[in-house]
């Protein structure tokens, strides 16, 4: 793994012929969720008149299958041939939801897609709905904010180890990854008062200031930080099981991820240093000093290798941040964006006024339209509003990185052991509450 | 509009003395700090082509909106607006660029032609348009709900299509559902 600058090897004939080989069907089961199941366990000779041809379902309960995913594999023996992701089993129409909700409540909304890593979606969300009303959040806020991600981006890779360890059978790896995110769940937890679901970026800056103690807070969760993840190293990378396991198992060129729109660390592991908190950086990201870690291979051992590393990374930038946060407002000035603080509104008749409107019809925002992206743990996460000049966005879309990466799963899995099936699905880690919206 | 004008040449129109910057033979609206492209139905998939061969290789995303009862946005004079509106964002690695196609789709007549073929990654994306929209993405290989089941009846996003009031459906056989 290596951090590179910017290598396009990527050219338009590697592209097109990527292309071709995901359009031709031979990894993408195509059969409806009716016929998959009526067709379970059905099996067909195989065109050389060897084994069997076999639908299978699996999951949507299933320990490895993170939530709700639903896997239809046709199976050729041993061997997957081609598979199809069933999802929607979460689907509660949030994207509706929002259009019913102002803008002042549409991070609670959001806030419960991506569970693992809840204030990327908020971020995203209210970075658009900032760029609607044409203002800009004051620079401790943006430092909060950014701050607040890199230690959700650590839980939730911490996440990522615990289950991927889980899912193939490193149960110590499981309890290590859990105690880990505990501790930096507190944190979030101490300034934002939830664990998950934070609703804490809102539109206009943040909820809150840090709290009283939040420096001495968040140095005792990320100081020991470094020491574990050389035990995450010591217990798992250079383990001869766990590198035989993952290594070579459900590979990807940068060419079809770039096809099939996936990114984030499945893009970064086939050596395609793309980032955009470096390469269309938003909020401070352009001040701190950080590297985009790429893999060599594109399979699920450089997959688990970058997250990894990129904890380390988030860990650098958290340092340098605890060094520059700046004083100053946590939230914009503007009274018709951010209700008045408390103690005013028992003074002042005016300050009474804008705390009613906001919080009963919400503050109205410009028609037009606005698409932003942000890097969650999984990739691009962006929000696109259509604002109608009302209060309420008229439509709202969350472009979930989850929902778009599964899409690679027919691709990984094509060719490769049942067995490692589980391996896959954990690599590419999907959180199906975003995933279903 | 000026459809025949030639590859960004900027041409006259005749409602007003502006130049219409012109790619590809579709005019350029500057919506938000992003570059937006209104091509027609017919024109939509040739353009997404030329662009992915400019070097705007992903599709990061394509949704529908329903613009039932906000018929008011900009689209170049002379362009319908349509009932519903397919927005694609495209993504260029290299140049770290953005750009913005959107395309007009008639409520009565709800076609469009897939983007399957170009992008691969628009698959699930139009399959979630479909589910939710209504819009017919013609040559599809697999065309079918995605977020919904199978069985549903309608299209839940459409703005017609009120809050609250459907009935959860179950699929348990009625004997369990006593």
């Amino acid at each position: 793994m290596s951090t590179t600058e910017r290598d396009s090897v990527t050219d338009l004939a590697a592209l097109d012929a990527a292309r071709v080989r995901l359009n031709s069907d031979e990894a993408v089961l195509r059969m409806s969720q009716t016929e998959a199941e009526e067709a379970e366990g059905y099996r067909a000779p195989t065109q050389e008149g060897l084994g069997e041809r076999m639908i299978m379902n699996m999951g949507p309960q299933h320990p490895s299958t993170h939530g709700v995913l639903r896997l239809v594999l046709e199976l050729d023996g041993e061997t997957i041939t081609r598979s199809k992701p069933v999802i929607g089993y979460l689907h509660t129409g949030m994207e509706r939801t929002g259009e019913e909700l102002t803008y002042l409540q549409g991070p609670t909304n959001v806030t419960r897609m991506d569970y693992a890593s809840p204030l990327f979606t908020e971020l995203a969300f209210s970075l658009a709905t900032e760029s609607l009303l044409g203002i800009e959040v004051p620079e401790r806020a943006q430092w909060i904010r950014m701050l607040m991600c890199e230690v959700n981006r650590l839980s939730s890779h911490m996440l990522f180890m615990a289950t991927n360890g889980m899912d193939l059978g490193a149960v110590s790896m499981m309890l290590y990854g859990w105690r880990e995110r505990e501790e930096l769940l507190r944190f979030l937890e101490a300034v934002t008062g939830l664990r998950m679901n934070h609703n804490y970026i809102r539109p206009g800056g943040v909820a809150a200031d840090l709290p009283d103690g939040w420096r001495d807070h968040l140095l005792r969760a990320i100081d020991p930080l470094p020491e574990r993840l050389e035990e995450f190293d010591t217990l798992m990378t250079g383990q001869p099981i766990w590198q035989n396991r993952l290594q070579g198992v459900g590979a990807i060129t940068t060419e079809e991820c770039y096809s099939l729109g996936v990114t984030g660390p499945i893009l970064r592991s086939t050596g395609a240093a793309w980032d955009l908190r470096r390469d269309m950086p938003y909020l401070r990201y352009e001040e701190v000093d950080f590297d985009v870690l790429v893999g060599s291979f594109g399979d699920s051992f450089d997959r688990y290798a970058i997250r990894l590393g990129e904890m380390r990374e988030s860990i650098r930038i958290i340092r340098q941040i605890l060094d520059r946060m700046p004083s100053g407002d946590y939230r914009i000035q503007d009274k018709k964006v951010t209700p008045p603080p408390r103690a005013r509104i028992d003074e002042s008749m005016e300050a009474l006024i804008h705390h009613f409107k906001i919080f009963t019809e919400g503050f109205k925002v410009p028609a037009g339209e606005a698409y932003v992206p942000v890097e969650s743990p999984r990739g691009e996460l962006g929000c696109y509003i259509v604002s109608d000049g009302s209060a309420h966005p008229y439509r709202m879309h969350i472009r979930g990185p989850s929902f778009v990466n599964l899409q690679s799963l027919p691709h990984l899995m094509h060719g490769g052991f049942l067995a490692d099936a589980v391996a896959v699905i954990s690599s590419v880690d999907p959180i199906m509450g975003e995933v279903d919206r | 509009m000026n459809d025949d004008q030639g590859e960004a040449t900027p041409g006259d129109h005749p409602d007003a003395d502006v130049e219409v910057e012109m790619l590809h033979g579709v005019p350029v609206l500057h919506s938000g700090d992003q570059v937006t492209l209104p091509p027609s139905r017919e024109e939509y998939v040739e353009l997404l082509e030329r662009l992915r061969e400019q070097g705007f290789w992903v599709c990061v995303d394509l949704c529908a909106v329903d613009y039932l009862t906000h018929p008011g946005r900009t689209l170049p004079p002379g362009m319908e607006a349509g009932r519903f509106e397919v927005v694609v964002g495209l993504l260029s690695p290299e140049r770290r660029e953005r750009i913005r196609v959107r395309v007009q789709v008639p409520g009565e007549d709800p076609r469009l032609d897939s983007i399957v073929r170009v992008h691969p990654g628009a698959d699930v994306h139009e399959r979630e348009a479909w589910d939710l929209f209504g819009i017919d993405f013609e040559g599809h290989p697999d065309l079918s709900r995605i977020l919904l089941p199978d069985e549903w009846v309608g299209h839940p996003l459409r703005k017609d299509s009120p809050v609250g009031s459907i009935p959860v459906q179950f699929k348990a056989p009625q004997e369990l559902r006593r």
